[in-house]
């Protein structure tokens, strides 16, 4: 939250590579309510209201999603734990597609700027969105970084969501595909102990697959819990490292940007 | 933790409502929250005093109806609890089910002044 007014921005910067780290606060304080606490009773009022409370961030979310298909942008949202090698998948990616294809990065961090540094130096255009306090991205931080990439159409929007597979799952931010990765030096339960995540996950990305032969992981029983929370989910088992399995994801990417573009011409 | 976004959520339906209504402050707030939407009661209630200072809500009573998941099995038409959402029929064990309750996320209700 907003140190100076509790409004809600939970100190959100927005940056970008090289630039200088300011406090981007463009949100208006204009908290005109008095706060008169001694109370004259009997003008109570009942207000039945039944609001759901995250349709701000759907609403917004909304909003972002006509933008996109507008623009015919495909976007995708990468949600992880953190250390699953998120960032090192988008970075492979990135290297082997860029030439093809046009992509944008935005990068959401609670703190750094590590990772929009990463992706600058392969001279992709990169938000970083750091959510201070908070533990995923919402819509409207989505926004404002968009006008700041100001991405073109027909163009690949890559969004890195916070490491943390609990909160990210409640906050639709517009995207046209939701993907989650996990890497094997995590649990074979996470499935089933973020069912959340991965049963509003579009495909699961299975990374650090060089290092199965020296670990003791049961990669069916993985799959066989995230299908029990997701049976529509699809798996790509890839290493980042070495490059083996990305390929498959690579013609996945493909395939749904040309589905996409299909679909909004 | 995304407890103090729910909670901002939360506020700034309360501001708006009570600035649309030309109220002061809100007395009492009725929340309903299912079992499955993702939300720690626990962390709601641990961020809840320090969100709602100098808004609104700061003196307001906060009652939380919880609703335990429920789900109506498309097979045999039994209604069963559900603790996880992939959770399947108690009865005949099929995933296929209709899930009735759990997922609420909502403000109910406000009593201005
Ligand atoms: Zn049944």
């Amino acid at each position: 939250m907003c140190g100076t007014c509790g409004c809600g921005t939970n100190g959100v910067a927005i940056t970008k590579p090289n630039q200088n780290l300011e406090h981007n606060h463009n949100h208006e304080h204009e908290h005109s309510h008095e706060h008169n606490h001694d109370h004259h009773h009997g003008d109570k009022m009942i207000i039945d209201l039944e609001r759901d409370i995250l349709s701000k961030n759907n609403i917004d979310a909304a909003r972002n999603r006509g933008y996109f298909e507008a623009k015919n942008i495909f976007t995708l949202n990468l949600v992880s734990s953190p250390g699953s090698g998120k960032t090192s998948i988008l970075e492979t990616t990135l290297k082997d597609l860029k030439a093809d294809l046009n992509f944008y990065v935005i990068e959401g961090d609670q703190q750094t700027l590590n990772d929009a540094n990463r992706i600058d130096a392969l001279n992709v255009p990169v938000i970083q969105v750091n959510t201070g306090k908070g533990c995923h991205l919402e819509s409207d931080m989505i926004y404002d970084a968009v006008k700041q990439l100001k991405p073109k159409d027909n163009s690949i929007l890559m969004i890195e969501n916070v490491g943390n597979l609990v909160c990210p799952s409640m906050f639709d931010l517009g995207e046209q595909k939701r993907v989650v990765i996990i890497s094997i030096t995590e649990g074979e339960d996470k499935p089933i102990k973020y069912p959340d995540m991965f049963h509003s996950a579009d495909i699961c990305i299975i990374n650090k697959m060089d290092l199965l032969p020296h670990l003791n992981f049961d990669l069916a029983k993985l799959k066989e819990y995230a299908l029990q929370v997701n049976h529509h989910l699809q798996f790509f088992e890839v290493s980042a490292t070495t490059g083996q399995g990305m390929d498959a994801w690579y013609n996945w990417v493909q395939t749904e940007l040309e589905k996409n573009q299909q679909k909004n011409t | 933790m995304h407890e103090l976004s729910i909670a901002m959520g939360i506020i700034n339906i309360a501001e708006k409502e009570t600035k649309k209504a030309n109220k002061k402050c809100v007395e009492l707030i009725e929340l309903e929250i299912g079992s499955l939407a993702g939300v720690e009661l626990d962390s709601l209630e641990y961020v809840w005093s320090t969100a709602v200072k100098d808004t609104v809500l700061e003196h307001a009573k906060l009652k939380i109806d919880f609703k335990q998941a429920k789900a109506k099995c498309l097979e045999c038409e039994t209604i069963f609890e559900m603790e996880k959402i992939f959770d399947s029929c108690s009865k005949c064990n099929s995933h296929f089910k209709d899930i009735l309750q759990g997922k609420e996320l909502r403000v109910k209700l406000l009593e201005v002044v």
